[in-house]
């Protein structure tokens, strides 16, 4: 009875002091996975380490956490070209996966909170992918 | 030093042996290497090949089939079949398209004309299908179709819905989808799992297996499973995971297939009547989340691949070359790779891929390849948009 008590006390102890964002940004992180599985995983790999000088890295990428706006609009539109990740060239091309802007969102709170990655708690929300323009 | 001599002893001859051993196989190796360089001199090779862009402005192209008067068709992923004359991309899109589900790995898919096109006009077409009313399946879901219609100008005409794989589901990847016939009255097309690895064993799902109809979409009574209770009636292989590849040997008959497979694990397989393909209690492959699928890559019952590459290239498009002016190429064949942008050449003998080697390196990502009846193969590039013609130098 005791134990059940301290349980449900740290239980709600714990949802009175984590915002709602962070489970908002939790359940967005797992959904992610999933997107994550499905359409980036067979090039950037289990563990975001990419395959050097042809799938550029996610984990610890400067590219990605520097610029997130540069993320978002590389998933939502594909990417081809040069790009530099972590002091390495690429130069390939990623295919616009075709996924809604909520997946987007979805998988790249994932990624950026994977594999030694952190927003910082700050979250990618479906209005920002929807406000990301193709570069013409 | 006294310490070291009959250490010395001991091991000289082993010493001995092996520089005899290394020196004879440095030998052998140098032998074979003159031998091959002197084949490779008159040999066929990718320098006697060319390259001629045929189509651009296309968006995700997925298949291209080469029409009797010159004509290609090309299937966009987005859900537009696109007509190129003389090199020129049509900007009208010929209509009668169903609707397909353009999201993930979905949409509209492959294309390819029946045998006899010249004198009958079918044209098989296979998509995406999101669930319609009283159709088994997640809502919201989708899962392959097969349909057939004439071209009319710009319009398909005469359409009818061949087949739909079922139940649907509610995922974004491996939908399979390519269409062959064996020229004696059977269609064959190809399912991927959906995502549902398990349910490629099911023999109650159409996902992971390969089907077989008549041309006007009846199941045929002598299909392996027509009489098994509970068995979905069209199936003619099973244990398939995502097979993108399939193409009729036209000198035997024999239907080869390759699929894509976990990390590892992409297969080249030889496609008999009934048979069990293994996926995903046998894989070479593990999963991309670097977990065990199975840690078997052989057991009774259950066949085993031609070939496999590790790492993965996600094979996609296959084409025998079967025709005089690729000489000693003649019979082998060529596959494409999505993942690293190129294509493979695999030297066939008999049923047996003996060699492998990478021609068109940074080609772009490769869709489709196909041998046309004009006796070019035709390469469909997903990202760049194109279709390009592969052809021997005069």
């Amino acid at each position: 009875m005791k134990l059940v008590f301290a349980l449900l006390s740290g239980i709600l102890f714990c949802s009175a002091i984590v915002p709602k964002q962070d489970d908002e940004l939790a359940k967005s992180i797992e959904r992610g996975k999933m997107v994550y599985s499905e359409n980036c995983i067979t090039c950037h790999m289990g563990t975001g380490e990419g395959v050097t000088a042809t799938f550029p890295p996610l984990a610890k990428a400067d590219y990605l956490m520097n610029t997130p706006e540069a993320a978002i609009r590389a998933v939502k539109f594909g990417l081809a070209g040069k790009i530099k990740v972590n002091g390495v060239d690429y130069d390939n091309m990623m295919p616009n996966p075709g996924i809604d802007n909520d997946e987007i969102a979805d998988v790249l709170n994932y990624i950026m909170n994977s594999w030694g990655n952190s927003s910082d708690k700050k979250m990618i929300t479906e209005k920002m992918v929807e406000e990301v323009k193709e570069k013409k | 030093m006294n310490q070291n001599i009959p250490l010395l002893k001991k091991y000289l001859p082993l010493a001995l042996g092996g520089i005899m051993l290394s020196a004879s196989i440095g030998l052998m190796s140098t032998i074979g290497v003159t031998a091959d360089k002197r084949h490779d001199k008159k040999a066929f090779s990718e320098a006697n090949l060319k390259v001629d862009t045929v189509a651009t402005g296309l968006t995700m192209p997925w298949a291209s089939a080469l029409l009797p008067n010159g004509d290609l068709l090309v299937t966009e992923r987005g859900g537009k079949l696109r007509l190129v004359k003389d090199g020129k991309l049509d900007p009208q899109e010929i209509s009668g398209i169903p609707e397909v589900l353009y999201k993930g790995q979905g949409g509209l898919l492959d294309i390819a004309l029946h045998p006899d096109y010249k004198t009958n006009g079918w044209i098989y077409i296979s998509y995406s299908s999101p669930k319609k009313a009283g159709e088994e399946g997640d809502d919201g879901g989708a899962n392959t179709a097969l349909m057939r219609a004439k071209l009319k100008d710009h319009a398909l005409t005469d359409i009818q819905q061949l087949f739909k794989a079922i139940p649907n589901v509610k995922a974004n990847v491996h939908y399979g989808g390519r269409i062959v016939f064996d020229k004696k009255g059977y269609v064959f097309l190809s399912l991927g799992e959906r995502g549902q690895k398990e349910n490629s064993q099911s023999l109650a799902k159409d996902q992971g297996k390969v089907v077989r109809l008549h041309e006007d979409g009846k199941i045929p009574a002598d299909n392996p499973f027509v009489k098994t209770e509970g068995a979905r009636p069209e199936i003619w292989t099973y244990g398939h995971r995502n097979p993108q590849g399939l193409i009729i040997n036209p000198t035997t008959g024999v239907i080869w297939e390759h699929e894509h497979g976990p990390q590892g694990g992409d297969e080249l397989n030889i496609i008999e009547k009934g048979k069990n393909y293994g996926w995903p209690l046998i894989t070479f492959g593990i999963d991309y989340d670097n977990s065990i699928i199975s840690k078997d890559t052989a057991r009774a019952g259950l066949e085993q691949p031609v070939a496999y590459w590790k790492p993965s290239i996600a094979p996609c498009g296959i084409t025998f070359l079967s025709n005089d002016k690729y000489k000693e190429w003649k019979g082998d064949l060529l596959v494409g790779s999505l993942k690293f942008a190129y294509l493979q050449h695999l030297t066939v003998k008999g049923n047996k891929v003996t060699k492998r080697e990478i021609i068109f390196d940074k080609i772009g990502r490769v869709r489709d390849v196909r041998m046309a009846t004009d006796g070019n193969v035709y390469v469909v590039l997903e990202s760049s948009g194109k279709v390009v013609r592969i052809s021997p130098k005069s």
